[in-house]
């Protein structure tokens, strides 16, 4: 996508490792050479007549053809555009190397995917309650929302908490709010979803705790963490402390979930906010995957076995209306991912070769203009991820580019998950676009354009040394902007924006969340911090500082912290402490 | 179009609040660059003091905020009360993001000059700039 390899680089690069590329030849050629050769001809003679006929008459739309991530799109596909095209090593059998077509043999012919829908807002018990409705309303997996204050690691009280209370998820600041969050809900049973990041290892820990006392061992707890800062840097930005740190934090939460949380897992590795951020597909995808090989690299650099721990790696993607682009996207990730993990990591475990995934779609391609339309979006998006094999699903729901979703928006964005399971039909076949010639050119198309991506990062040293350059912000940025002139220019066209508005708006509904939020959690707070021991609070913040400067595994004391009610602000108080805050600078 | 003699515009978009979604704020300030005027940007994670610290010492003649995490009905009021108490009322406050319709009138009564909400088109805010805002007389 027009982008060119750091050119000033000061600090010394020390490279460590290759992503492996592509097979560039087909040992075993799906469509022999003979083959090739008469389709070749035969789509001559068809350009020169029937295609050069109907052109005279009807001239294309447009020039040039393109994916959303600028992949060329020909007049028609055939098997010559896929001369290497070697089925056993390309794309095989589900739940077989190198996983393109799903990471299980059965896909939803065994179990549909847990459809997941992201809720929280105002204050935990208001939370507890949506949750209690999801549940009743048949989905099998909670995902929990913060607040802009608890994800960046500020109690409900601070000044930089203003306004933002209970706002855009719900407002934690101590064990106590966890305790509510999840009252009545047996954690033995569901699995919860935590976006939350900077300040990921707090929320593990009271989620531990509030297990404990609901008496479910810590190794039964089955869940994900997103915990992904690297493209918290990138993307959505929201950090607590400068880079490096925060990417020890993360290894620290898979070294620790490896030992003792089987079920759990640790770290999302998120492509829905470096997408949201306006990356095209091609971008999430390299630059999600360079984020992953990081974390494994750093597991691997401290002496852990691939094997311990790369089984509960997990990703998340976005998806767009893009629809065959996506399900490439999907099905790419997965081979991209296995061929890796063997051959740069040496993993052995089938677990530590195959992606598994969540996804949800795009919140950044709902229209203010006719939010009704946004349905249609999102169920166009929810069926390219089942197509691609997601493993979970959240979908978004009409309202949201006005406020978090109404109860109504929420229950409509979830039937369609459930139309889509129970009466399309693609829950009764694996893969089905596979060996579509369309969708296995962009597959590889996809891979190619991805590789060349990792290995430019890769010469920069790794994710984290591009983070830090400014790399992939850069390109997103790029990447953004170009999308806004294409709608301005009318070259993209979004309904509702710049084509067939609606001469009167549509009202709907929406939810409020007012200010007694804020001040019933500062009260809260306040009446916490009141009956818990002064002397125990100080005591474990100590073992999180020592463990913090002396570089050894932060969970277990984070853990004794919030057992002892030591807040959210005060733990992210004691890292900031010890390894400082991070800024951004104003470049735009 | 301004005539000749007058300066071009200085900008500020700014992001207050907690909320890491610059892609908007990002994407306007290219804009409006492009579009001939003087752009700052704050970064993330501004307070409303930060804010109008930057917008003073920078000498602005308005701010753009943008915000995504439903904090505007306590952050853009609270950015207009500090440029009164700064003497600096004269610098126009516009804004954008995830903003319900009903709160925009509610916000212009407090002092926000005008709210662009999703899907506004950067013309549309650099047209509306050059219609409403003049080089402030301080400054010039």
């Amino acid at each position: 996508m027009g982008s060119k390899p750091a050119k000033d680089q000061t600090r010394r690069v020390e490279k460590r490792g290759d992503t492996p590329k592509a097979p560039d030849r087909a040992e075993r050629p799906l469509y022999g050479r003979d083959e090739i050769a008469r389709v070749l001809e035969a789509r001559d003679r068809w350009t020169q007549d029937e295609l050069a006929e109907a052109l005279a008459r009807l001239p294309r739309r447009k020039a040039a053809f393109q994916t959303d991530s600028g992949i060329p799109i020909p007049d028609v596909i055939d098997p010559a555009h896929l001369p290497e095209h070697d089925f056993l090593r390309d794309v095989g059998y589900p739940g077989a190397y190198p996983f393109t077509r799903g990471p299980q043999p059965t896909m939803y012919r065994g179990r549909l995917w847990t459809m997941r829908q992201f809720a929280g807002f105002g204050t935990p018990a208001d939370t507890n309650k949506r949750f209690k409705y999801l549940l009743a309303h048949g989905v099998n997996g909670l995902s929990t929302a913060f607040d802009m204050p608890a994800l960046m690691g500020y109690d409900a009280d601070h000044p930089m908490s203003r306004g933002e209370v209970g706002k855009e998820g719900v407002a934690i600041s101590t064990l106590e709010d966890f305790e509510v969050l999840f009252d009545g809900i047996p954690l033995g049973d569901v699995t919860t979803s935590m976006t939350i990041n900077a300040t990921a290892v707090i929320a593990l820990a009271m989620y531990v705790a509030v297990a404990e006392k609901q008496g479910v061992p810590r190794a039964r707890l089955g869940g994900t963490l997103q915990a992904d800062m690297l493209k918290e840097y990138i993307a959505q930005k929201e950090w607590m402390i400068p880079p490096t740190p925060a990417v020890r934090i993360v290894c620290d939460m898979i070294e620790f979930c490896a030992k003792e949380m089987p079920r759990w897992n640790p770290v999302s590795i998120s492509g829905y906010h470096i997408r949201e951020a306006g990356a095209t597909a091609l971008q999430e995808l390299a630059f999600t995957l360079a984020d992953g090989i990081e974390y494994v690299q750093e597991c691997v650099d401290r002496g852990m076995d691939v094997d311990a721990f790369a089984p509960r790696l997990s990703f998340f993607w976005d998806v767009h209306n893009d629809l065959f682009e996506e399900v490439a996207k999907f099905r790419a990730a997965r081979r991209i991912w296995a061929r890796t993990m063997k051959e740069r990591f040496g993993a052995k475990k089938r677990e530590s070769l195959l992606l598994r995934t969540h996804a949800q779609t795009a919140g950044v391609s709902l229209t203010a203009q006719q939010p009704y339309n946004n349905v249609v979006r999102v169920a166009l998006q929810a069926f390219a991820a089942v197509l691609g094999g997601t493993q979970s699903l959240h979908t978004n729901s009409l309202d949201e580019t006005y406020a978090l979703p109404t109860e109504e928006a929420v229950t409509v964005a979830l039937r369609t998950q459930q139309i889509i399971a129970h009466e399309s039909g693609a829950d009764r076949v694996v893969d089905p676009l596979a060996g579509s010639y369309y969708v296995e050119y962009l597959t590889d198309e996809m891979e190619r354009r991805a590789i060349e991506y990792l290995r430019r990062i890769d010469d920069m040293g790794g994710m984290l040394r591009a983070v830090e350059e400014g790399y992939p912000q850069r390109e997103i940025a790029e990447s953004a902007y170009r999308w806004q002139r294409d709608v301005e220019s009318n070259e993209r066209l979004v309904v509702g924006v710049n084509a067939f508005q609606a001469r009167e708006e549509q009202q709907i509904p929406l939810l409020r969340i007012d200010e007694t939020v804020a001040r019933e959690q500062v009260e809260r707070l306040k009446a916490v911090k009141g009956r818990r021991s002064a002397a125990r609070v100080a005591e474990t913040l100590a073992a999180v500082e020592r463990a913090a400067r002396e570089g050894t595994n932060v969970v277990p004391p984070v853990i004794e912290a919030v057992k002892a009610y030591a807040t959210l602000g005060e733990i992210a108080d004691t890292f900031r402490k010890v390894h400082g805050t991070y800024r951004e600078d104003g470049r735009f | 179009m301004s005539p000749a003699t007058e300066r071009p515009l200085r900008i500020l978009v700014a992001k207050p609040g907690l909320d890491g979604h610059d892609r908007g704020a990002k994407i306007i300030a290219r804009a409006l660059r492009d579009g001939g005027f003087e752009v700052i940007y704050t970064g993330l994670h501004q307070t409303p003091e930060m804010i109008v610290a930057a917008a003073v010492q920078e000498d602005v003649d308005a701010i753009g905020l943008s915000i995504m995490s439903g904090a505007h009905m306590t952050l853009f009021p609270a950015v207009i009360e500090l440029l009164g108490e700064k003497g600096a009322s004269d610098i126009v406050v516009f804004g954008g993001g995830i903003i319900p319709q009903d709160d925009v009138p509610r916000l212009k009564e407090k002092g926000t000059a005008e709210v662009f909400l999703p899907g506004s088109s950067t013309q549309a805010i650099i047209e509306w700039i050059r219609a409403n805002i003049r080089p402030r007389a301080a400054a010039a």
